[in-house]
């Protein structure tokens, strides 16, 4: 960002460790976010004494992991420097495809199909971002539409065979095990593990940064950057499919606009994650934090009794703030 | 982005003759929409030999909401920002004007339009301080000033309610003169000539294109860039503040749940040949798209296809209008 000169808002002259504060804040982006998440659960606590225990982990858990998977999709194409808003309909789609599709076809065949179709999504997507050079917001924005609308075509064919969410997909998004521990940590660890280490030891992980920082010059070093482009998109579509099966487990319904919701939710945790929608800077980490921030946010906000209309001043609110407070502390 | 703008923008903009050909292009662009737009007429009328005036009337009450939607992102696209929270602000406005128009005179309801007009001012110029202020990207802030103003909106009307002054109802429904130039449509062109071709012409105006553009550039000769910004903005939220008018005008009511302007008004503004790196298009070629928009569903709905293949057509359009311009972008610039 070419921006004039700005003075810089922390008199590091006055207060030292406000100096030595900041670097720790710089190196360790992942410390104000949990001192942020330590916060609000107290808040919540003392809102409601006693709401925090293992019943409330676990529903925070369960809703945080869909949300956390969408801000995976948001997070790896931020870092390229660009970003995937389709993955509401791709997530509907999948969704709706395995719920119309299970009775007749069992529960694998239609989750797998499901995510094949989202897998076709996110290669459109990817072709049109790498190979036709279409900005991802509009190449993403406009495939959202052509899914919506080929989903609402589709919804009136298998009008007479109706949705049933199956009893798998349940207990993977909804049930718990051992008394608390949710069932959908047995998808969400593995790919976590997968994101976070790709992202920093992978060849892949590093060209990916490598795009958003500087995309001619990983061009120049020998990156093929369409086929890279690609291969993220359909990562992305994939990944927001899965996230369909795991909200449609969780809310029991498969409807076209299910996941719609949280697409702005997803960019927001990805965002107050750390990571910058200009690109070359971000991780994994900061998203999974920033996805069960949201969540327990929302959870406090819902307990507080307040108003919708509070409620989302208060989440628009508090999202800006974070994101702001994050760029005063990285920028020096 | 901007480092594909200012690599670029060296070589249009200097010497008049590269400001004639970079405005001719500018120009021939909104040409040829208007042109699909008589196209599009002409298959319209031979689909349906019915298709009358009380038709295109419907299309461009239809419209107008969508098209001031579209002229308010396209002044944020232009100076290099993006508004995502324009459905919000709308329906903010709306549902004010609404609240504030029911059980009240109709001379009172001047008062209330003005009134208005100015909080969209101010709502977008909020936009704009905070894109400043806290340097987050554009598309964060208005991100998150999306949850602000539809909060605000259910704060100041809870469930659909109010009402509309009558003279504002018979302002955009009818006919004015001739059977076949509807009011919204005329009101449509007044708003375009009175706000935005001074504006164009002004050094504010110039200043929005500048900072689009190349925003290092624009501060380096001297542009203030943060007041730039937040003046930009102002007018997406005017802009923003004339199509929830319209929502209540039309509806007769006010909706405190944002509509689709958002992705309608992104599409159009894509169609209509402005640049999403900013400094380039104009208003006219988003409000002629809104109208090509509207008339291929109204064709496809007629030719008896099924309507939601019109979610699907229009998300094609947008994509391969942005991939043909990158195209021929690609190749001008590799001769």
């Amino acid at each position: 960002m070419s921006s004039p000169p700005q003075v810089s808002p922390l008199d590091v002259g006055r207060w030292p460790w406000l100096g030595s504060a900041r670097r720790v804040m710089r190196d360790r982006p992942l410390i104000p976010l949990l001192l942020l998440l330590a916060l609000l659960v107290v808040t919540l606590e003392i809102v409601r004494p006693g709401i925090v225990n293992e019943r409330w982990l676990s529903s925070t858990i369960r809703f945080a992991i869909p949300l956390a998977i969408l801000a995976a999709s948001q997070t790896l194409t931020m870092i390229t420097g660009g970003i995937d808003l389709s993955v509401g309909m791709v997530a509907s789609m999948s969704a709706y495809v395995m719920a119309t599709q299970a009775p007749a076809e069992g529960v694998v065949a239609a989750s797998i199909l499901a995510l094949v179709v989202a897998t076709v999504i996110g290669l459109v997507n990817g072709i049109g971002v790498g190979i036709f050079r279409v900005h991802p917001l509009i190449m993403t924005l406009g495939m959202s539409l052509v899914v919506l609308g080929l989903l609402t075509v589709y919804q009136r064919i298998v009008i007479g065979s109706g949705t049933r969410v199956p009893d798998e997909i349940l207990w993977l998004g909804a049930r718990t095990s051992f008394g608390w521990v949710p069932n959908s940590l047995i998808v969400f660890i593995p790919l976590a593990t997968v994101i976070l280490l790709g992202l920093r030891r992978s060849g892949f992980g590093r060209v990916l940064y490598a795009i958003g920082d500087n995309e001619f010059a990983a061009r120049l070093a020998g990156v093929r950057v369409w086929q890279v482009l690609v291969v993220l998109y359909v990562i992305s579509g994939v990944l927001a499919g899965i996230a369909g099966l795991i909200y449609a487990g969780l809310t029991q319904t498969a409807t076209g606009t299910l996941v719609e919701v949280y697409v702005l939710p997803s960019v927001a945790a990805a965002v107050i994650g750390g990571t910058s929608i200009y690109g070359g800077r971000g991780g994994y980490g900061g998203s999974i934090v920033g996805a069960v921030i949201l969540t327990v946010l929302t959870t406090l906000l819902t307990v507080l009794q307040m108003p919708e209309a509070a409620r989302q001043i208060l989440f628009g609110a508090i999202v800006l703030s974070v994101a702001a407070a994050y760029n005063r502390i990285i920028e020096e | 982005m901007s480092a594909a703008a200012s690599i670029e923008e060296p070589l249009n903009g200097g010497g008049t003759g590269a400001t004639v050909t970079r405005l001719l292009r500018r120009n021939s662009w909104v040409l040829v929409l208007c042109g699909l737009l008589a196209l599009l007429f002409v298959v319209t009328k031979v689909i349906q030999p019915a298709y009358g005036p009380s038709q295109v009337e419907a299309l461009a009450l239809a419209a107008l909401p969508v098209a001031l939607a579209a002229a308010g992102q396209a002044v944020a696209l232009i100076s290099g920002g993006i508004d995502l929270s324009i459905g919000s602000m709308m329906a903010l406005t709306s549902v004010t004007a609404a609240v504030l128009m029911k059980g009240g005179s109709e001379e009172s309801a001047v008062l209330v339009v003005v009134g208005v007009l100015l909080m969209g001012l101010v709502l977008g110029a909020i936009n704009g301080s905070l894109v400043v202020l806290t340097r987050v990207p554009d598309i964060v802030v208005t991100l998150a000033m999306l949850y602000v103003w539809a909060g605000a909106a259910l704060l100041v009307l809870n469930t659909p309610g109010g009402a509309s002054a009558e003279w504002l109802r018979e302002l955009i429904n009818g006919t004015v003169v001739s059977e076949w130039a509807p009011k919204a449509v005329v009101l449509l062109l007044v708003l375009v000539l009175v706000i935005w071709i001074p504006l164009r012409n002004s050094r504010l105006g110039l200043s929005f294109y500048a900072v689009g553009s190349n925003r290092l550039a624009a501060f380096r000769s001297g542009v203030d860039v943060s007041k730039t910004k937040v003046a930009a903005y102002a007018f997406t939220g005017l802009f923003a503040a004339m199509g929830g008018l319209s929502l209540t005008m039309s509806t007769g009511i006010g909706t405190p749940v944002p509509g689709p302007y958002l992705l309608a008004s992104v599409a159009a503004v894509v169609l209509g040949g402005v640049s999403l790196a900013g400094g380039r298009g104009g208003l006219v070629g988003p409000i002629v798209a809104v109208f090509i928009l509207r008339l291929v569903r109204t064709d496809l709905t007629l030719m008896g296809i099924d309507p939601n293949y019109t979610t699907v057509i229009e998300g094609v359009i947008m994509v391969s209008v942005v991939m043909v311009g990158g195209l021929v972008a690609l190749r001008s610039r590799g001769s």
